[in-house]
């Protein structure tokens, strides 16, 4: 049986075995759950375009969580009880109107007592009023904007744990210019950029930060989402001179263009792609050739509690987790548990303790700055078996970055 | 009479929003969401039989216009503005496009908006440098809902009048056949033009309503060609040729939609898809064709069969 | 830099090409514009996936797997699901609204399917993506092969429906499907093997495809969209049309990309496509009403 074959049945067995436990608890009540249950809610995308994103870092780790926390008896409250997490999940169709109403249908017909955000920086802001209006904390962690500290401001139950686009911009600019005061790079560097919000994000802070670090764009287009080509750019920056390739790409765009760079054997010193770069697939791409390779995000390899977090994530859902928003999201819920135990479901209460409190969870210690996760990993490379993170390089836990990128 | 059942009828749907909750509120702003699109997609699909994927490429005009000047306009003369963009482009594409048929039509329409999605995508990221927007207004479900309601009242009102003026008597002709329609000397071309306009202003204007709804606004949120197919389906399973046809076929399937994406939320597609095709194989006129049929058999008298309408 | 950009636009244009061939069989001769086209050739794109990972066998040799099965699915999706449509038709306009809402629904089922069985991950692998230099530009295996196999299914379609009985009599229901049954030309069964062939068409191209491109379950529209805009501009139902087309497309993408700006290729191809049909209505080679 193939790998494929066998993660897709890995995945549906215990969906098949979830189901068929929901419909039975639904006409009888076991004996464990004697306590009322506490109903999360969430709407995610299961179809449509924004399904391969929702799948790769959202999903797994709900679905993780809430069996995790059912198999410790419950979500702790504060008087020390546990009740069971039940789910009411809907798929928003990848479509935004679909996403808020399922939303509107959560907070006041389902009436749950929290909900968990939508994959996607979209999604998230289009929820963020309704959350607002129904009280609701909203634990925004698939949305990198630049916003984020007004959007807090503007929802006051709102926590944006991403960063936004002009934090990853100048830390990859200040990787680099590191790199080329050591003299391994030369001063030129070739980037595209995906023509979507997240991409013009990155590359309108990133133009800026390159001149101010004294490196010159010899080569810097946008290209369209969905684009699977790349023979006719890359031929164009291979020639470029340039001896850093940033591409500010998406999936499966990312892959393409790293395929691509491999065929051709375009070695650049310094090789960065967008999203998708973390991902457990990436290695995959490259034929296990991805030493070297850079991208967003980045775990610390050497920790622990990263550690058996793959694991664990690992056995549950038959791959690992992407490194970069997989465990912040599981972070997220983490905190969520242990802000419940602390302070109980009343949502303003535990909007305060979100905002204010100190929290241990498999990225570290995390306490929000102004309802915001700052503490972040913004530029990560293939290091071994890992995607470890280079930087900010002063933090506890970064690598050091490799440079030049070994040869495909 | 007629006039004060519909104004009666219509009070009724506006006090909605005050007995449902949010979620019912919400699902009024789809269902008249879907309804006026339905609607007005048949006022021109409908009698020429151009079937129209464009419907997403009006919608998505509106509601960019609605994320572009939100700020800078009031929100009157927004949607004055959507619908003026929205008017100004059916015209350029009607005048270019209503010479081809069938098939090429269709995926025409198709290429029409994503081209469209394509090119605003370029100037925002080149000229303006920014791409997606935020839409702060402070407009609730219910506010949406009205303004769906309004202008989907005025769709269905303004395709009862052309069905029976002389504009919807030429639409017939040309629907059966083009050639007969240019030898009564019916301007074909002038025809076309005016409905497709009326038709893709009332779809810009649908747009431009429902963006606010969304807070963040970028090309592949408001260019999603679901929206085209929806519209579509929804117009051909009520039966595009008659007034309320499209009505009858966007709310059931929209109900459906909600039910089916809430109760099977993993398996969604596969539903829809079987559920697809069974309307395809069960309901092969739409479904007010075969309500008829039904009654009729009820009433004993099936041998007078209405074969001119039967052929939606 | 002009003959590399030339170079790549072609081998572009060939997996546009291939992709369209199926379409425009199964619409040119069935009459059946099928929207879950894109959705068949990601069958063949997973098939050959799990018969090269978990088996070893090449996506070259898997292709003598898919290519007889997509023949075989689209045999019985022809029969099962088409035929009551075509009798209910009669041959007027009907069929085509009928197809598209079939086929749509058809679409959602094979996708959701998928989404169940493979998951939304991506998936990928990699055979022959080693680079061939050729012209001063270099181009990967993968892509090349799919390119020449795409010219010669082409090439090799149009012979066989200009050359042969078989394929005279396929263009006959393509040309007239209402009168070749004068002639004594069983049309049902011909259509049904015109349709038959565009889904073992699909079927080589998916597998073809997934040489070098990453998919996921929900790609399924872009091969369908990508191969309608094919299709529509050659002509329907025209083999050497569509081959024509699918080159246009790719050397018109190649070349924005190379001298005017990559953020505007998909703007090009859509414009082309558009200009196309104000010029011609009917596509590249159609005939004027066909």
């Amino acid at each position: 049986m193939s790998q494929n074959s066998r993660r897709a049945l890995l995945r549906a067995l215990p969906l098949a075995m979830v189901s068929a436990l929901a419909l039975t608890s639904a006409l009888s009540t076991p004996l464990a759950a004697q306590e009322t249950p506490v109903t999360i809610g969430y709407a995610v995308s299961k179809s449509g375009p924004n399904a391969t994103g929702a799948g790769i870092t959202t999903i797994p780790n709900y679905e993780l969580w809430v069996k995790e926390v059912n198999e410790a008896g419950g979500l702790e409250m504060p008087d020390g009880t546990r009740r069971p997490i039940e789910v009411v999940e809907y798929d928003d169709r990848s479509s935004a109107e679909d996403l808020v109403r399922a939303i509107e249908r959560l907070a006041t017909q389902d009436k749950v007592d929290l909900i968990l955000p939508p994959w996607g920086t979209g999604g998230n802001l289009a929820i963020a009023p309704l959350m607002d209006r129904f009280g609701y904390p909203q634990l925004a962690v698939t949305s990198v904007t630049d916003m984020a500290p007004e959007f807090a401001k503007r929802w006051d139950r709102s926590f944006w744990m991403l960063g936004g686009g002009h934090d990853y911009a100048t830390a990859l600019v200040e990787t680099l210019a590191a790199a080329k005061e050591a003299g391994t790079i030369n001063d030129k560097v070739a980037m595209i950029s995906v023509a979507d919000g997240f991409g013009i994000d990155l590359v309108k802070a990133a133009r800026p930060a390159f001149e101010e670090a004294g490196f010159d764009l010899v080569y810097d287009e946008s290209y369209p989402l969905g684009t699977s080509d790349f023979a006719a750019i890359l031929n164009e920056v291979q020639g470029s001179g340039a001896d850093s390739f940033v591409a500010f790409s998406y999936p499966p765009g990312s892959f393409g263009v790293t395929k691509q760079a491999m065929t051709v054997g375009y070695n650049p010193k310094v090789f960065y792609i967008g999203v998708g770069g973390a991902f457990p697939i990436y290695g995959k791409i490259t034929e296990g050739k991805q030493e070297g390779v850079m991208s967003i995000g980045g775990v610390d390899a050497m920790s622990p509690a990263i550690e058996e977090y793959f694991a664990k994530h690992t056995a549950a859902i038959g791959n690992p987790p992407d490194s970069w928003a997989s465990a912040i999201t599981y972070a997220s819920l983490e905190m969520l548990e242990e802000a419940v135990k602390r302070v109980g479901l009343d949502h303003e209460a535990l909007a305060g303790e979100l905002s204010t409190g100190t929290f241990d969870t498999v990225i570290g210690e995390v306490k929000l700055e102004d309802n915001q996760l700052r503490k972040l990993w913004w530029v990560g490379q293939w290091q071994g078996e890992h995607f470890v993170a280079v930087s900010p390089a002063d933090r506890e836990g970064a690598a050091t970055p490799v440079t030049p990128k070994p040869e495909w | 009479m007629t006039y004060i059942l519909s104004a009666l009828g219509l009070a009724a749907l506006a006090v909605l929003p005050m007995l449902f909750g949010d979620y019912g509120t919400g699902m009024l702003v789809g269902l008249a969401g879907y309804v006026t699109l339905a609607t007005s997609w048949a006022m021109f699909s409908g009698p020429t039989r151009y079937i129209s994927l464009a419907t997403v490429a009006f919608f998505g005009v509106g509601a960019y216009t609605v994320a572009v000047l939100n700020e800078v306009l009031p929100y009157p003369l927004v949607l004055l503005a959507a619908a003026g963009i929205g008017a100004t482009m059916a015209l350029l594409v009607g005048l270019s496009t209503l010479r081809l048929a069938g098939i090429y039509f269709v995926i025409f329409t198709f290429g029409l908006a994503e081209l469209v999605r394509q090119l605003i995508t370029w100037f925002e990221v080149n000229v303006t440098g920014t791409l997606g927007r935020y839409i702060f207004l402070d407009l609730e479900a219910k506010h949406i809902y009205w303004q769906l309601l309004a202008l989907g009242a005025a769709t269905l009102a303004l395709s009862a009048w052309i069905r029976r003026s002389r504009l919807g008597l030429a639409l017939r002709v040309i629907g059966d056949d083009e050639t007969v329609a240019a030898h009564s000397g019916i301007n074909l071309a002038r025809t076309k033009l005016v409905l497709f306009v009326a038709s893709s202003t009332i779809i810009t204007l649908v747009g431009a309503i429902q963006a606010p709804r969304w807070v963040y606004v970028e090309p592949s949120i408001v260019f999603n060609p679901t929206v085209s197919f929806l519209t579509v389906i929804m117009a051909l399973l009520g039966g595009a040729t008659r007034l309320w046809g499209p009505l009858f076929g966007a709310v059931p399937l929209f109900l459906l939609f909600e039910w089916l994406s809430a109760r099977f939320p993993d398996h969604f597609s596969i539903l829809l898809g079987l559920m697809f095709m069974a309307v395809v194989y069960a309901l092969p006129d739409g479904v007010l064709a075969a309500l008829e049929k039904f009654r009729r058999k009820g009433n004993g008298n099936s041998a007078t069969k209405p074969a001119k309408e039967a052929n939606a | 830099m002009f003959l590399s950009t030339l170079f790549l636009g072609l081998v572009l244009g060939g997996t546009y090409a291939l992709l369209a061939l199926g379409l425009s069989l199964q619409y040119g001769i069935a009459r059946i514009m099928n929207l879950a086209y894109g959705e068949f050739m990601l069958l063949a794109c997973f098939a050959v996936t799990m018969m090269f990972t978990s088996w070893g066998l090449g996506p070259l040799w898997g292709l003598l797997v898919v290519v007889p099965l997509g023949y075989a699915l689209g045999w019985i999706i022809h029969t099962v699901m088409m035929r009551p449509l075509i009798k209910r038709s009669g041959g007027g306009g009907r069929l085509e609204v009928d197809t598209i809402l079939a086929t749509f629904g058809l679409l959602f089922v094979v996708q959701g399917l998928m989404l169940v069985t493979f998951g939304s991950d991506f998936t990928s692998y990699s055979y022959l993506d080693r680079g061939i230099g050729i012209l001063g530009t270099t181009i990967a295996a993968n892509r090349l092969i799919a390119f020449v196999v795409s010219l010669v299914i082409g090439f090799g379609l149009y012979a066989v429906l200009i050359r042969t009985r078989w394929g005279r009599a396929l263009r006959a229901v393509a040309l007239a499907p209402g009168s070749a049954y004068l002639v004594g030309i069983d049309v049902n069964k011909l259509g049904r093997q015109g349709f038959a062939l565009g889904g073992a068409l699909a079927a080589a191209g998916g597998a073809l495809v997934s040489m070098f491109q990453t998919f996921s379950a929900t790609d399924g529209v872009v091969f369908t969209m990508k191969a309608l805009i094919v299709v529509i501009m050659g002509g329907v139902g025209n083999i050497l049309g569509a081959l024509i087309a699918g080159l246009l497309l790719g050397l018109a993408e190649t070349f924005v990309a190379a001298f005017i700006d990559p953020g505007l290729t998909m703007a090009a191809t859509y414009t082309m496509f558009l200009a196309v049909l104000l010029w011609r209505p009917t596509g590249l080679f159609g005939k004027a009403g066909g």
